[in-house]
Parts: C-alpha cells; structure tokens; sequence
C-alpha cells in the first residue's frame, strides 16, 4: 500500500506559503459569490477573515479546505493544487470546523473526539497509541477530559462547541481552519477559544485561519487580518493596526465608528459612534 | 484514562476496537440462530431427531436426507439470507437519510420490485427466474427514479423519503391496474407472488442469494465504517477526509442491491427492512449503523416469523410478512415505550 510515512509534514518556511488561493470564482448555489480571488495564508499567523454577513467569507474557507470546488482559479496547498491530494492526505494536513455539525444520537464526547482520528486510521489500525493520546491531548486542551464518558446530548451548547474543537484539534494538523468558532458561545468562553488558537499559533506554530463577527475580537488576536466586503471582494490585507481605520469600517460594514487603541492590548478597537439626538448618526 | 468506549485489542501495529455490547447481542443472535435454524430443520409435519437432522446435515442420508436437504434446509437458509440482506439494506439507508421511515419498502423499492415482477408475469409470462429478473430490475429501475427526483437539492433524507412514498404510492396503483388487466391465471401468479412467501423456494433461489450477499455484504460491512462518519454531518465528515459524494452513492447501491436481491427471491415481505435495524440499534444503545448486529436481527426475524407461520397456523398458507410485522411490529412498541418509560423516570 502507498499510505504515507510522510504524515503532514511541513515544508521549509522559507519557501512560499503553504497555502494559497489564486484566482478563484466561487458559486454557492449557481450565484456567484466571490470572483478572481488572491489570498495568501502567511504560515504560522493567526489569520482572522472578517466581514458582512453574506460576503463570502465562509464560502471561501470552505474553498481553502476543499470543501467546495472552485468555479475557477486553484487552491494550493503545499506547494501542488489542493484538488489533486486524496481525500485523507489533505485531512492530515488541515482540519476545519464547520459552522454546523450533527452528532450522532447518543455517542459519548470521547468517541465523538475519537472521529477526528478518522483520516489517520485504517480497517486494520482502528486505534492505535497515538489516535489515544490525540484524543486525550486534545480533550485536556479544550477542557473536556472529564466529560469523556457523558453522552454529547447532555451538553450546554458551549461545552458541545469545544468537543467540536477538541475533534479537530485530535486530527492534529498544522493548519486549523475555524468557521465562526465563537457562535454559541458566551463571552467568557469566546475568549477560552480564542485564546486556545493563540496558544496553538504561539507556542505549536501552527497556522490558524479563523471566520469571526466580532471586529474588536478580530483586531486583538489576528496576526493577519483579511476583510472583505460584500460581492467577495478582499479590501485590506495585514496587520490588524496597519488596516483597521474608521473609513474601512464605514466602507465595509456601513458603520459610523471611531477607532480608539485597545487599553488593554495596543490594538485598534472599534467603537460605534454616539447616536445624536433626532438623526442617525455620522462618522 | 480511558476516553473512547469499547475495548481495544492491539497487536503490533494492528488494533481493532470492539464495543463489547456489539459483541454481546451478536454472540446472543447467533445463539438464538443455531437454535431457531435446529427447530425449523427439526420440527414439522415430520418430527425429527437432533440426531437424524446431524445425519441428513453431514450427508449419512437415511430417510430424513429428503425432508431436511430439499425442504427444509434451503427454506432455512433462504429465510437467513434474505433477512440478513434486508437488514442491511434498512440499517443503511435508515442511517443515510437518518429517518427511521428511510427504508426500502417504504420509499418504494418493494411496490417497484412488484412492478418489475407483474410486468414479467403478465407481459412476458415468465419463467420464476425472468419474474426474479424483473423484480430486480423493477427494483434498481424504482431506485434510480427516486435519487433522480430526489437528487436537485442533494439528498436531503426527509425529502427521499416524502419522494419515495409519493413513489411507492403510485407504483402501488400501477401494480392495482395490471392485475386488472391479467388473465385469471396470470392474475393468481401475481397474486401468488405479491403475497411474498418462502413457499416453493429451493436451491436455485438459495444460490443466486448466496452469489449475490457474497460480493454485498462484505462490501456494505466495508463501508459501515464510513456511515458513521456520514452522520456527522456532510461537512464534516469531508473535512475528515472522507469522499462524501461517493460514499454515499456506494452505499446507495449496496443498500438498493441488497433489498432488490431479496425481493427478487422472496417477492416482497415487509416490515424486515424496517424493524431489524432498529431493534439491533435499540438493544445496542449506542450510535452507529451496527450492520452486522442488524444482519443478525433479521436473519433470525424472518426465521422466527417463518417458522410460526408454517406451525403455528398452518394448515393456513399465511405470508410470512404477517409474521414479521407481528412480532418485529410488537417488540419493537414494546421496547419504544419501554425506552419512554425509562426516559421518563
């Protein structure tokens, strides 16, 4: 059999990006949704996409993980387009997490984070040493350990969203990809999330792509920050202090605002600009 | 600690992990088969020895070698497999739509098989091998139609199986119309084969079965793995590196091909398809397809149901579908409300 002894393994940082998007056109139910698309994920970021609602920017996740094929244009993934890896290869390279998933009725949250071991297994290798200390690993990063045994029925919507996390975190690849990974959840755990893909970013180095509504969230932990507007089109690429400006947030979210620096962590933070009395307000 | 459940058996780098409730209800199906198999061989209008069916089994022939190696044997047999077939056919296509009603006699594969049948028995007034032929093809013909309506917005479970009703509704009265038209004799062979019995089965029907399991059972075995996966989530079972689209269209196929085997053999017999898989998933209480539990369940549902029709109201010649319905129909109630109850407490 041809099964890789050559697991997910990264290539010299020197090198271009591990992964990329050039020229892509992306339809979601024959509508166009984004066209002539050019992204480049800087390795080892914290990569945030933010934008409207309806602006394409899960849709483009999803076309970075191939998880929708492109209308045109490629994906590369190290180095060679990402249509051409088999199916499993590119599930040991990168892992998403969808915004929605079902569990199945009445599985526990240990064998639940045990499928994330799925592309590393095989008929004859059902769950070897490493798929048990993923798994655990991956349980004790997320705070799940000790609900193992529980029945995922049973959970609070915030306790569930980070076994979904500790499922993709058990497949152990190096690039994540995070659709909205913050909704169901409250604030005090939004930010355990949040902080747990720092963590990974910092200390793994992994590089971690994440889809998220919140702008000061976005600006705060986001090494890289890609908005986008609606009609799919990318308007600012960087470092959240290099892009984020009152006039971009005006532009692309129509929002009267100013854009004051974060007490607590130097960067920019938007805040809404006071309603005046007997009008709308302006920027 | 231990995370997953089961328990996991590792040599070198093979380890395999076993739930040993799984284990368990086999071990207990399996039990009740050998025991259900022994007095189907055994009793009957001529009640035989344990000794004289071993003898006639191992080929010492005597006079019980007639009554159990060609009557009583390949009826067994037949009931085994085409039970074990629509099972598996149910347990998949129950897990790909993840509705309970996604089984193959409800979303029409049955009233289609029967189309295939009558048309062979009416029009071409066929040999039992042709009429087997049509309800294959009528079968697989059924199945096709339903995906393609079906398949516009992708294969959404609810709506397959509204389509397939609607499918089975109007094949239903397709098959009304051609009894119409029948002569009176072609009419009591379509009446004869419609009522879905394993009356005047042998070994012809036992070995093309047998054929037929032997490449889609393994295969539907193979893949029960990845019906697991499909119940996360179409999302995210493609982000753990499964070929969604044609996994899905495998398990199809092996699904309408096990149901369209066994129709073919038996004409239709309900309720199997439907009622084997949930009661396997039942006794299991755990997630998953379980194929190989719900094969087991419906070998020995349409064992049991056989035998009892054939002693238990016999002279009567009873389809054995009563059977099944009967008692897979009231175990099952029996463990829903049971499973209430407790769910209640």
């Amino acid at each position: 059999m041809t099964v890789t002894s050559e697991i997910s393994e990264a290539p010299p940082t020197t090198g271009p990006a591990r992964l990329r998007a050039e020229g892509l056109t992306l339809s979601y139910d024959r509508r166009t949704v984004a066209e002539s698309l050019g992204l480049t994920i800087p390795d080892h970021s914290f990569t945030v996409i933010i934008g409207p609602n309806a602006c394409g920017k899960s849709t483009l996740l999803k076309a970075l993980a191939r998880m929708i094929r492109p209308t045109a244009g490629t994906v590369y993934l190290d180095g060679a387009a990402i249509a051409s890896y088999r199916s499993r290869e590119v599930a040991r390279r990168l892992g998403l997490l969808p915004q929605s998933s079902s569990a199945p009725n009445g599985i526990t949250v240990g064998d639940l984070v045990a499928r994330g071991r799925y592309p590393h297994q095989r008929f004859l290798r059902q769950w070897s040493t490493e798929d048990e200390q993923a798994v655990a690993e991956a349980m004790r990063q997320t705070g799940v350990l000790e609900l193992a045994d529980r029945p995922v029925d049973d959970l609070s919507g915030g306790q569930r969203q980070r076994v979904w996390l500790a499922m993709v975190l058990a497949q152990q690849t190096s690039i994540l990809l995070l659709d909205e990974p913050t909704t169901f959840l409250d604030i005090s755990h939004q930010f355990d999330v949040l902080d747990l893909c720092a963590d990974l970013h910092e200390q793994r180095g992994h590089t971690v792509v994440a889809v998220l509504h919140d702008l000061n969230q976005a600006c705060r932990y986001a090494t890289h920050l890609v908005v986008m507007r609606a009609g799919g089109e990318i308007v600012a690429e960087g470092a959240p202090a290099a892009v984020v400006t009152a006039e971009l947030v005006e532009d692309v979210f129509g929002l009267a605002c100013r854009v004051v620096e974060d007490p607590e962590s130097g960067t920019p933070m938007v805040v809404r600009a006071a309603r005046r009395p007997g009008g709308r307000s302006t920027g | 600690m231990k995370v997953v459940s089961g328990v996991v058996l590792r040599a070198g780098s093979w380890s395999v992990r076993v739930s040993p409730r799984a284990a368990g209800l086999s071990g207990v199906l399996v039990l009740l088969l050998v025991v259900v198999s022994g007095l189907a061989l055994a009793v009957g209008e001529v009640r035989l020895t344990v000794g004289e069916v071993v003898g006639a089994l191992t080929g010492e022939g005597g006079g019980a070698d007639f009554i159990v190696n060609t009557l009583r044997l390949p009826r067994l047999l037949l009931a085994l497999l085409v039970g074990a077939a629509l099972a598996v056919s149910g347990g998949i296509l129950q897990s790909l739509t993840g509705n309970a009603l996604g089984s193959p006699d409800i979303i029409g594969l049955t009233n289609g098989a029967a189309t295939g049948a009558l048309l062979a028995i009416i029009v071409l007034h066929g040999s039992m091998t042709q009429i087997a032929v049509g309800a294959l093809v009528g079968g697989l013909a059924t199945a096709l139609l339903v995906y393609l309506l079906a398949f516009g917005r992708g294969l959404g479970g609810f709506r397959l199986v509204v389509i397939g009703i609607g499918v089975s509704a109007i094949l239903l009265a397709v098959n009304s119309y051609l009894i119409t038209r029948a002569t009176l004799q072609e009419a009591l062979a379509a009446q004869t084969w419609l009522i879905g019995s394993l009356n005047n089965r042998g070994w012809p029907q036992v070995g093309s079965v047998a054929v037929a399991l032997a490449v889609l059972l393994p295969l539907a075995f193979w893949y029960g793995r990845r019906l697991g996966m499909l119940e996360l989530g179409d999302d995210t079972a493609r982000a753990l590196g499964l070929p969604v689209g044609g996994t899905r269209l495998v398990l199809l196929v092996l699904s309408v091909g096990l149901a369209a085997v066994g129709t073919a053999a038996t004409g239709p017999i309900w309720f199997v398809a439907l009622a084997a898989p949930q009661l396997s998933r039942r006794l299991l209480r755990s997630a998953g397809a379980g194929l190989l539990p719900a094969a087991l369940t419906g070998a020995v549902l349409l064992a049991v149901s056989d035998f009892a029709v054939q002693r238990i109201f016999s002279p009567a010649l009873l389809p054995v579908g009563v059977a099944t319905g009967t008692i897979g129909g009231l175990y099952l109630s029996w463990l829903l409300v049971s499973e209430s109850r407790k769910s209640r407490a």
